[in-house]
């Protein structure tokens, strides 16, 4: 069962993300994104991280995602033009690629430990009050150094944007 | 009875639950609108207009789905199907009574009770921003385009107020689970009144509604659809169902919020006074008056007709009222009784602030939501904290 | 009452079921059902009648971007408030003080974006006398 739910959401990120890739219009890509977005917010669920899947949609999805789809919106940036493919992308490209899943596979196999006793259920801890409790003490310092970061970007989009109000 | 069984019969209840009093609250709405500007409202179809929503939905089931030359097709018809979709997944979490035994089988009044309850309802409205401003660009149309735009950054400034508001409370029960957070509730100030979190946290409660009002797109924050200067907003050029399914989304999102909000801040099921003091008795009380009222109105009657239908009225109510007095009946009812009034008291708020104020202007809106309820619930929310650190 | 943490999600799931039926059935029905008489200036986009002028895909202000771009910082700052309420009672003024200060430094950017006129939607007009634009008219 687990491992079917796995299978299908992890099907869902990978496809969406290919689809990402793949799509010409900047919409569809921004609205794949948000699909692998979603199912990854379903993985994190499976894993019994609830919190961070309400994050990852509430941050992720609604935010972020947002944001996308308003440039896209607001700068009416059309279908994009195909370029032209040089040989060696079109004759090497799948190959490469290909080498690369095997190379990476490899070493996750090889150099990961194995996670054997992951199953839906198994782990129940990740709601807000262990977040919390993790955050507020152990984490602390990562914690408040977000602020800053959050800071700087705050300054950061208003420098940038500010030219053109 | 098995677990699953038992949730695909109440899955399937209150899915039929809230559409029909989305639909009706259409009816509801336009009843009380015309009341208060001193008109009749729907009078034609049914009694009072009671038919009013079957004969929309078979109206607007037998109107030409159109779809514009210019409309980029498949996101034109994605947008109501992700505001219809999302707008019916969040009452999953939502209870609508404590855990009861029906059949010899404990269950709760509510689909599931998830610990991150209260996250789940604002992570599903806030992907709700989709299907407005999906349905605004797929549009091609200048005023769609416009209205979802507008929509959807007035729905995220909202979503901020919304999120402080919402947090305040949660100082004062420290959970996110709806039906704990119920029960943090119980009790009764001075054994009289329900030791709601509202008489804590007033500010929040307030601030939340202003922005549940801009979050459904409601009065006086209806600027997407401000068809003065937008004829529709984001739905121009929906016909037939998928301006249905906006509709629906609407009122489904306000049911939820009026749900939650009564969870949190009224005290979601519990009765507002004591039982011993007859908090138990209220429901029967109200059928009951409301059934003598109609009983006596039958005695001399204003319309012809009025003689047939008041009794009828009064007696169903009696009813009513003789079924929520059943001890057996009580623990399961009341309960239902009183979630239903608090969420029917808001949501008839909603309807009746759409009847007394005028309509915001974009950069008032705007500037309210950033410059005074952010601050404000931001201010609450450290008051709160504060005062809640420094209690022993 | 559900047995296990995976119980606790089957009534999402099948919520979820449920909704995507109703969607698909009120949008398959929309444009499946009813009759269809075409017409090229009904497909025509809605502008009150008059004849379209130009595209609705326009380029518009900056500020809408600026909206989405500042609530993304400020909706992270949210989301840490959840768990940070849900502990409160065990840490108390520690959590208190540790929030405060996360609070006092995105405040900081807020003030910072409030003074550069990012939050004022409407363009402010210079003071200019009636008068003198329309001297004709007096």
């Amino acid at each position: 069962m687990d491992v079917i739910l796995f299978l299908i959401f992890a099907f869902i990120a990978v496809a969406s993300a290919v689809s990402l890739v793949l799509q010409r219009h900047p919409i569809s890509s921004a609205l794949s994104l948000i699909g692998v977005m979603g199912a990854l917010a379903v993985l994190y669920l499976l894993l019994g991280a609830e919190f961070m899947a309400a994050a990852q949609l509430i941050v992720y999805a609604g935010a972020i995602m947002v944001l996308f789809v308003f440039v896209i919106m607001l700068l009416n940036a059309g279908r994009e033009r195909p370029s032209a493919a040089s040989r060696l992308v079109r004759w090497l490209g799948i190959p490469l690629f290909t080498l690369f899943i095997g190379v990476m596979a490899y070493f996750i196999q090889t150099f990961f430990p194995k996670t054997l006793d992951v199953s839906f259920g198994g782990f129940t801890q990740g709601a807000g009050l262990e977040i919390g409790r993790q955050l507020f003490t152990r984490y602390l310092l990562p914690f408040e150094v977000t602020s800053l970061l959050i800071l700087i970007a705050i300054i950061g989009a208003i420098v940038l944007a500010r030219k053109e109000i | 009875m098995n677990f699953y069984i038992l949730t695909l019969i109440k899955a399937g209840l209150v899915a039929f639950v809230l559409l029909t009093t989305a639909a009706y609250l259409v009816w509801i709405e336009r009843k009380l609108l015309a009341h208060i500007q001193l008109r009749l409202g729907p009078q034609r179809v049914g009694p009072h207009g009671l038919l009013q929503p079957l004969a929309d939905l078979v109206k607007l089931v037998t109107k030409e789905g159109l779809i514009p030359q210019q409309v980029n097709k498949i996101y034109f018809l994605l947008a109501p199907f992700a505001a219809v979709m999302l707008a019916l997944i969040s009452i999953s979490v939502i209870p609508f009574g404590p855990e009861v035994e029906i059949f010899g089988q404990r269950t709760w009044l509510q689909l599931t009770d998830l610990k991150i309850g209260v996250l789940f309802v604002l992570a599903i409205s806030s992907i709700g921003v989709y299907g407005v401003a999906l349905g605004g660009w797929a549009s091609n149309n200048k005023y769609a385009l416009l209205g979802g735009l507008r929509s959807s950054a007035q729905m995220i400034s909202y979503e901020l107020p919304l999120a402080l508001a919402i947090a305040a409370p949660l100082l004062l029960s420290n959970t996110l689970s709806f039906r704990e957070l119920v029960e943090t509730q119980s009790g009764f100030l001075g054994g009289v009144l329900g030791n709601w979190n509202l008489w804590y946290q007033p500010v929040s409660f307030l601030v939340f509604l202003i922005s549940a009002f801009a979050e459904t797109n409601r009065v006086p924050f209806d600027l997407p659809e401000a068809e003065n200067e937008l004829v529709a907003g984001f739905h121009t050029e929906y016909s037939s169902l998928g301006f249905a399914a906006f509709f629906t989304a609407e009122y489904a999102n306000i049911i939820t919020a009026c749900a939650v909000g009564t969870h949190i801040w009224l005290g979601g099921w519990q009765p507002i006074i004591a039982p011993h003091l007859g908090g138990i008795w209220v429901p029967s009380l109200v059928f009951a008056f409301f059934g003598i009222m109609s009983l006596f109105h039958a005695t001399q009657p204003a319309r012809r007709w009025d003689k047939y239908t008041f009794p009828v009225l009064g007696l169903a109510a009696l009813g009513l009222a003789a079924l929520f007095a059943i001890p057996l009946l009580q623990p399961v009812l009341v309960p239902l009784f009183w979630f239903a009034a608090k969420t029917g008291a808001l949501i008839f708020l909603f309807i009746w602030i759409r009847g007394t104020l005028p309509r915001f202007r974009y950069d008032q809106l705007m500037r309210f939501a950033w410059t005074f309820l952010f601050p404000v619930a931001l201010v609450n929310l450290l008051v709160t904290g504060l005062v809640v650190a420094l209690q022993p | 009452m559900p047995a296990s943490f995976p119980d606790l999600y089957f009534p999402v799931l099948l919520q979820v079921v449920i909704a995507f039926a109703v969607a698909t059935g009120l949008v398959a029905m929309a444009f499946l059902v009813g009759k269809r008489v075409r017409g090229k200036v009904k497909e025509m986009p809605y502008e009150c009648g008059i004849p379209p002028t130009g595209s609705a895909r326009e380029r518009f202000s900056v500020k809408f971007y600026l909206v989405a771009m500042v609530f993304i910082l400020f909706d992270i700052e949210a989301i840490f408030l959840y768990p940070w309420a849900v502990v409160y009672r065990e840490l108390k003024l520690f959590a208190f003080v540790e929030m405060f200060v996360f609070i006092a430094l995105i405040l900081a950017g807020f003030f910072y974006i409030w003074k550069k006129g990012v939050l004022n939607w409407s363009r402010e007009e210079p003071e200019v006398v009636t008068e003198r634009r329309y001297p004709d008219a007096v």
